[in-house]
């Protein structure tokens, strides 16, 4: 059987919060391996559609498939699970469990998708985000360059077929930010993963292959 | 890393306020736990010293006393009791057996018991070496008088007067151990048994006097009186005859004889009233703690919840169920819980033990904390009851948390 070509379809998507539209998206696809760009202004709706198609908010209408099966469709526990094992995010806070090592925050990722674990593909990650030194450090301890790779690392671990990014870059300096988004390109490219970034940062337009703006 | 390891990390990341929490349950546990074991045991062994034994008759005077003094041995005795009017009980048709009780002295702390070889029957003691005593001067010691003492048959020991070990030394009247009892787990592991005639002897010279053939020595050892005046025994240990006997000889001797009749077991449990108001209060008072040590758990998981709750929010977008995180916080209590249970009731214990130890050291009450008491597994379970239906509170907090609604927050 041919898998289906898209990986991202989102059909007549909207978000409808206190009487107010918040995101209204009638249709959107994404295929498979494509590195995509949503830009859009604070207040845009961005965040509002990651959170949709990683099923962590229930739309007030329209679908999303991911990778084939319906995101909007399925009972909590069944997002959950496909969300753990097909979706990669990397949070605008960067949040990494403080109180944990680097090597159990990404062991907490592949526990989480029910992976057994693989300490090859850690190791493997942590190298090719250079912060294999890191390993051992608590991540409360990390710099923001380096909780930023880790973050990165978390998300790429269990090899998934989609990558979220909300924000990856505001809050960084131009060659902070250059080097993040390389990061993340250079991983989706790695994991034959596609990529999804949602930001209101302007520098980083040129470097996408598609672009939605909201 | 599983979430029962993020848990204990997130308790290892405050060592302070764990260390905290944990201390507060432990000492509301160590508390009860002790006060379970001293009242069982206590009770316990009231019980056991005082079951052989249905009515002591002494002199009038306080009848707690009287049993204390007599069956308990922890007390002086309310006074004597003329010879004649003990012979004159012992023939009433509702005594079964009596065994007479005449005290003065001790060694070393431990009371030395005028008594006839009915004694040993009353408490099923056996003879772990040696002979019982046939003769005047002769002792047969319990355990715990051989093992203190290092004692064994052949051994001199001499009494001196009262109770406490400084009193006025019968050095011109030593005994001969001649036998060494088992230990039976009663007071008689802690007494010096001798014949009536051996104390009526070392005390002639006090104005004592000869015993009379009924209520004397064991082997017919009389000895002549010396002094003259009244024979006195300072108790009668009786057994009743039928079970009618409890409610009338008591009141036939308290109303027609100069002697007073006690219950060792009514006496038994008004003294475990008495003790028990204080034992109550310190119960109520380890409630409250361990109460307070619940509710400050709670609130420590609160705030833990407040302050994690992006992590809460990441596990979720990670793909942990609302239900793993409610398990993750219910964890983290159930570990300051259970550490705090454990360490509770080995410090209960081992207070108990180390109290057990002096008190043995003093030769009185022989508390042990190698021991359960009934009442334990309640307060476990009680402990982990309302332990864990505190730490509900959070735990449903993380499982209705929203991640998206969190992450949006940030």
């Amino acid at each position: 059987m041919t898998p289906n070509p898209a990986m991202l379809e989102v059909r007549g998507l909207r978000q409808v919060f206190g009487g107010r539209t918040v995101l209204d998206l009638p249709e959107w696809t994404v295929a498979r391996g494509e590195a995509c760009l949503v830009l859009g202004p604070s207040g845009s709706g961005k965040s509002t559609l990651l959170n949709a198609i990683a099923g962590l908010a229930t739309p007030t209408a329209g679908t999303v498939r991911v990778d084939g099966e319906s995101m909007t469709d399925l009972a909590p526990a069944a997002r959950d699970r496909l969300r753990a094992r097909r979706i990669g995010l990397v949070l605008q806070t960067l949040h990494l469990i403080g109180v944990a090592s680097v090597r159990d925050n990404l062991r907490l990722a592949q526990r989480l998708a029910g992976l057994p674990p693989d300490e090859a593909r850690l190791a493997e990650v942590l190298e090719g985000l250079g912060i294999a030194a890191l390993a051992d450090a608590k991540a409360r301890d990390l710099s923001v360059g380096e909780a930023q790779r880790v973050a990165i690392a978390r998300a790429v671990v269990n090899r998934p077929p989609l990558l979220l990014a909300d924000e990856p870059t505001s809050a960084l300096d131009d060659a902070s930010c250059a080097l993040a988004l390389d990061l993340l390109l250079a991983q989706a490219r790695a994991c034959g993963a596609t990529l999804v970034v949602a930001t209101h940062d302007q520098r980083v337009r040129e470097r996408f292959d598609r672009r939605l703006d909201l | 890393m599983n979430l029962p390891r993020l848990a204990l990390a997130y308790l290892a990341a405050r060592p302070f306020a764990t260390l905290l929490h944990v201390t507060m349950l432990a000492l509301g546990t160590a508390t009860l736990a002790f006060l379970l074991l001293f009242t069982h045991q206590a009770e316990e062994r009231l019980a056991k010293d005082a079951k052989p034994v249905d009515l002591v008759v002494g002199a009038k005077g306080s009848p707690l006393q009287l049993i204390l003094s007599t069956v308990f041995h922890v007390d002086v005795p309310t006074g004597n009791i003329g010879l004649d009017e003990a012979e004159a009980l012992v023939a009433h048709p509702m005594v079964a057996a009596a065994t007479p009780v005449a005290l003065g002295d001790s060694f070393r702390g431990h009371r030395i018991v005028g008594t006839d070889a009915s004694f040993l029957g009353l408490y099923d003691a056996k003879l772990a070496a040696g002979r019982d005593f046939s003769a005047d001067m002769e002792a047969v010691v319990g355990s715990e008088v051989a093992r203190r003492h290092g004692l064994a048959p052949g051994a001199k020991i001499t009494g001196a007067h009262g109770l406490a070990q400084s009193g006025p030394a019968h050095d011109e009247h030593p005994y001969e151990v001649v036998g060494v009892l088992a230990p039976t787990g009663t007071v008689v592991d802690r007494l010096v048994l001798v014949s009536v005639s051996s104390v009526w002897h070392v005390h002639e010279h006090h104005g004592g006097a000869a015993p009379s053939p009924a209520l004397a020595a064991p082997g017919g050892a009389m000895r002549p009186p010396s002094q003259g005046g009244r024979l006195e025994i300072t108790a009668l240990l009786v057994k009743y005859a039928t079970p009618l006997a409890a409610a009338m000889l008591p009141r036939f001797v308290n109303a027609t004889t100069a002697m007073q009749a006690a219950s060792p077991a009514y006496e038994s449990a008004r003294l475990l009233d008495l003790v028990g108001v204080g034992v109550e209060t310190l119960r109520w008072f380890a409630l409250v703690m361990m109460a307070s040590a619940v509710l400050s758990v709670l609130a420590a998981l609160t705030a833990a919840l407040q302050s994690r709750r992006y992590d809460l929010a990441l596990l979720r977008t990670l793909g942990a169920r609302p239900a793993a995180l409610a398990g993750l916080v219910l964890a983290e209590g159930v570990t300051l819980l259970g550490a705090g249970v454990i360490l509770g009731l080995a410090l209960g214990h081992g207070a108990a033990h180390a109290l057990g130890a002096w008190l043995a050291a003093s030769g009185s009450f022989a508390l042990t904390g190698l021991a359960w008491a009934p009442g334990e597994a309640m307060l476990v379970g009680g402990v982990a009851a309302a332990g864990i239906a505190t730490c509900l509170v959070p735990a449903v907090q993380a499982y209705l948390s929203d991640p998206a609604t969190l992450l949006a927050k940030r």
